[in-house]
């Protein structure tokens, strides 16, 4: 293997890690590339003046500050909350920021979002960047006053001089400061997080009056000159190829300019990166769905040609049933002695726990912009992956991932899908064929036949609790898909004396990806909804059984090399602030119930309390849900980070309550919202309160942690409500009424 | 293709389309005004709504051959500078998450104060349960059109 190509799987599998479950945080790597220094690029040449002291910031002598904002923003808030951190330690008036997107460029270190990683990533090199620039501007001031740095600030766009109280703008700084060295990233200090001004504030979003007015920020909105229009039908059964298509047919449709079979697959043999389809391209995107509509195509059945959700289940079933130690079962993790624990338990449930497949249904349909000149190619997309983008578009078009320029845009939802970039590889085929530059959109069939699914998965769980109804022992059996199964370490692993937790993968072709807090989304509501089953046969009050399986230690190590340690106590706190500010243990009428939920992610401790009621013939409403939530010292932007709370728990509920894929005949059955519901604002509980706890640790990211314990606070207030326990999502397959 | 004249924003275009072109695609491919979005394609997911002579309207549903001389309202065209109530609440309460769905939700829910200056919390889900989020923002959706009422109150109190 050469250097190169084991660096580029090096970074696939940092990447796949990472963005699982937002850990392996090896602060090494995630620092700037090679410090401040390397980064500043002192003699870029400074431009019009301009004061250029690192790749994010750039200040005018009008004191405009233009802060540089790298990660793609899916809705996260990164592009406010990162370019906060930099004007925070700058000491630079908010109202002077102004926030661009940065294009692809080693120079702004790592520039994927996932893993709810931006923040812990970027919170520290972020601080460094602005800090730099602002201990410049501060000698540039001392220097012209003849006084010593260390008597002065810099703050609301200006520096002061303490003793004197003289102040000189930024803008008035710019040549002086242009002129000084940049300090090494070590002589930076940063501020005392008590002196913060604009962290931990509401601020709205830099792009909002965009947004509100209707310009042109998301991938589908760009154009460039001489732009055409295309669809990419793609093979339906995954896997497989297209044998003939009435291509003549639809050449001779109005508007459109070209039809031709695409039947590659790059990389070769993969299910996620561009796979074979029929290309249609036209002047227009009606143009193109029109004749797609028209399309007549044959294909191949494939090798998945008979998969069904139905025979998946069958499989799964029957797997559950083969014993440790079969070759099917691969053990991940035992402690103590489960089969003793279980024969002398006082009381000993099992319980079967399913999830289907989901999609992630962006509402902006998944679309790339490329064009091709040569050797040279430019893709403009929105991705969450853009050096993905690159990579893609450069093996696509047999050219060196040097020469592929991208330009990021805002992005219609991400939620893990834009990890993966096959619209740019189609794109780039499609665009490299016509010589011009092609506009890739799909519609919404596209969309949810061809995602890259949430893995369904089964869990086969049997637990006990002894004479005092301590929980003794746990088993679990995780049957899923080969895209990840629950870890040696995931959760109540380390809190029960006898454990034992077993794998199995299914065979299977179905393409799958990352879906907003991946895994955790499902293990937190199989696990928390299992630990209230138990609490309920150990006849104790589900908080108090809780709080005891998270025992009394403070921190719990982390076992083998890719072990985390969990913080017990952090999560403690969390459950019980989350049990007072929700008003838990209040006597409600039969029919309205209280359910807890709370799991550990993406380096979030974060605790749900669902209130619902449910009517006698079962129709389930979630009045208010009332989260705790602890990520870190500093909340970054407390509007931002509210709103992401506020949306992972509706975004959970919608998920949770009518959401599932089936398949047949080796694609997925729906076609678009009204087979696919996703909640409207009707049934979007009205109170929802969200409660910031504030540690000693590094702030952490919250595109995804608070989306895992909604589901089982909600089923574990059904139960609560009306004694129906949920054990299959969608929620709705369960018959809630009571009588 | 055939030719048609839209009155779109308060100014005349003439367009050449095939009559069963969306207004969703005239706006987008044929305007450039893409400030109105494509999420379904069959009206489920209200991220098109435009208004056609003051009503909501789906435009991904809506032939450019059925508009007629009918005065079309955009999202670009709903304020001349950003400032009706609904853009100033959203920008106030930071109502987006992604923003994709919000052109569509604000277009939904200027329709209903034109016509209910006070909606309650049954208006709202009345009249924007065909309004998708991905991102789930309802609960500021719900925030910001009561917020934009209030505006609006005061702004009609100042007049």
């Amino acid at each position: 293997m050469s250097a190169s190509s084991e660096g580029r799987l090096d970074r696939r599998a940092f990447l796949r890690l990472s963005v699982f479950s937002g850990a392996g945080l090896a602060l090494g790597y995630y620092l700037l590339p090679s410090g401040l220094a390397q980064i500043a690029k002192p003699d870029a040449g400074r431009p019009g003046g301009l004061f250029i002291p690192n790749a994010f910031i750039r200040i005018a002598p009008d004191g405009t500050v233009t802060v540089f904002s790298a990660r793609p923003e899916v809705g996260q808030g990164i592009k406010t909350s990162l370019p906060m951190i930099v004007a925070e330690e700058l000491g630079a008036d908010w109202k002077s920021v102004k926030v661009e997107s940065a294009p692809l460029d080693a120079a702004f270190g790592p520039q994927f979002a996932g893993g709810s990683l931006s923040t812990p990533m970027s919170y520290t090199s972020m601080r460094k960047v602005g800090a730099a620039a602002r201990t410049m501007l501060i000698e540039a001031a001392a220097q012209a006053w003849g006084v010593p740095a260390g008597e002065c600030v810099a703050e609301g766009g200006m520096v002061r001089h303490i003793p004197t109280g003289r102040t000189v703008p930024f803008g008035d700084l710019v040549a002086r400061a242009a002129a000084l060295p940049v300090p090494d990233d070590k002589d930076v200090r940063l501020k005392d997080p008590k002196d913060f001004a604009l962290l931990g504030s509401r601020i709205g979003g830099v792009d909002n009056p965009r947004i509100v007015t209707g310009q042109p920020l998301f991938g589908i909105d760009q154009r460039v000159a001489g732009m055409l229009y295309a669809v990419y039908e793609k093979a339906p059964v995954w896997g497989s190829r297209v044998v003939s298509a009435n291509l003549d047919e639809l050449k001779a449709m109005p508007g459109v300019r070209d039809a031709f079979i695409v039947n590659r697959t790059v990389p070769s043999g993969t299910i996620t990166g561009l796979v074979p389809g029929v290309a249609i391209v036209a002047d227009s995107t009606w143009s193109a769905f029109s004749a797609k509509a028209r399309l007549k195509a044959t294909w191949e059945d494939g090798p998945n040609g008979g998969a069904s959700w139905a025979g998946y289940e069958r499989q799964a079933i029957e797997m559950s049933r083969a014993a440790p130690g079969s070759k099917a079962v691969r053990e991940v993790r035992r402690d103590g002695d489960p089969d003793k624990a279980f024969a002398g338990a006082q009381t000993a449930i099992e319980a079967y726990y399913k999830y289907p497949f989901l999609s992630h249904t962006n509402l902006e349909p998944q679309n790339s912009l490329v064009s091709v000149e040569g050797d040279r190619a430019r893709v403009i997309v929105p991705t969450q992956n853009p050096d993905g983008a690159r990579e893609l578009a450069a093996q696509v078009l047999g050219i060196p991932k040097e020469n592929v320029e991208v330009t990021i845009t805002r992005i219609g939802g991400g939620f893990g899908r834009r990890l993966d970039n096959d619209p740019t590889g189609e794109a780039a085929a499609i665009a490299q064929r016509m010589g011009a530059p092609v506009k890739v959109v799909w519609d919404r069939t596209d969309d949810l036949q061809h995602d890259h699914y949430r893995p369904a998965g089964f869990h086969y769980l049997k637990g006990a609790v002894d004479a005092r109804g301590a929980l003794s022992a746990w088993r679990a059996h995780h049957v899923a898909f080969g895209f990840g199964n629950l870890g040696a370490d995931d959760f109540p692993a380390r809190f029960v004396p006898n454990f034992q937790l077993l794998a199995s993968n299914l065979e299977n072709g179905v393409p799958q990806g990352y879906w907003r807090a991946p895994g955790s989304h499902a293990y937190a509501w199989v696990i928390c909804s299992f630990l209230d089953e138990l609490a309920h046969a150990a006849g104790r009050d589900p908080l108090e059984f809780n709080l005891a399986v998270l025992g009394d230690a403070k921190l719990v190590p982390g076992t083998g090399p890719r072990g985390q340690p969990y913080n017990a106590e952090r999560m403690r706190n969390v459950v019980r602030h989350v049990a007072d500010k929700s008003g838990w243990g209040a006597r409600l009428p039969r029919g309205r119930g209280m359910g807890l939920g709370y799991y550990f992610s993406h380096q979030g401790y974060i605790a749900e309390v669902a209130e619902v009621t449910v009517s006698p013939k079962g129709a389930l409403r979630v009045d208010r849900v009332v989260a705790a939530v602890d990520v870190g010292s500093q909340i970054v932007n407390l509007g931002g980070a509210e709103n992401q709370v506020q949306g992972s728990i509706i975004d959970g509920l919608s998920a949770a309550v009518g959401q599932e894929l089936d398949i047949r005949n080796g694609s997925v059955v729906q076609t678009n919202f009204h087979e696919y519901p996703m909640l409207r604002i009707p049934d979007a509980p009205r109170d929802i309160e969200v409660h910031f706890v504030k540690t000693d640790y590094p702030p952490t990211g919250l595109g995804e942690p608070a989306l895992p314990p909604l589901a089982p606070a909600v089923s574990n207030a059904v139960f609560a409500a009306c004694g129906k326990r949920i054990r299959e999502l969608p929620f709705s397959k369960t018959d809630l009424s009571w009588s | 293709m055939s030719k048609f004249t839209l009155q779109v924003n308060g100014r005349s275009h003439d367009v050449d389309a095939a009559p069963d072109t969306p207004l969703l695609w005239v706006l987008r491919d044929h305007l450039g005004l893409v400030g109105t979005k494509f999420g379904c394609g069959i009206g489920q997911c209200g991220a098109c709504t435009v208004h056609v002579d003051g009503d909501p309207r789906r435009g991904c549903l809506t032939p450019v051959s059925s508009v007629g001389d009918s005065k079309i309202t955009t999202i670009e065209g709903l304020s001349p500078d950003g400032g009706h109530p609904l853009q100033l609440a959203w920008c106030e309460l930071d109502v987006a998450q992604c923003g994709y769905c919000q052109a569509g939700q604000i277009m939904s829910a200027a329709a209903l104060l034109a016509r209910n200056p006070a909606p309650t919390d049954a208006d709202i889900d009345d009249a924007m349960g065909g309004n998708l989020c991905r991102c789930a923002t309802y609960f500021r959706i719900r925030a910001g059109i009561h917020r934009a009422a209030e505006i609006s109150a005061g702004m009609g109190a100042k007049a």
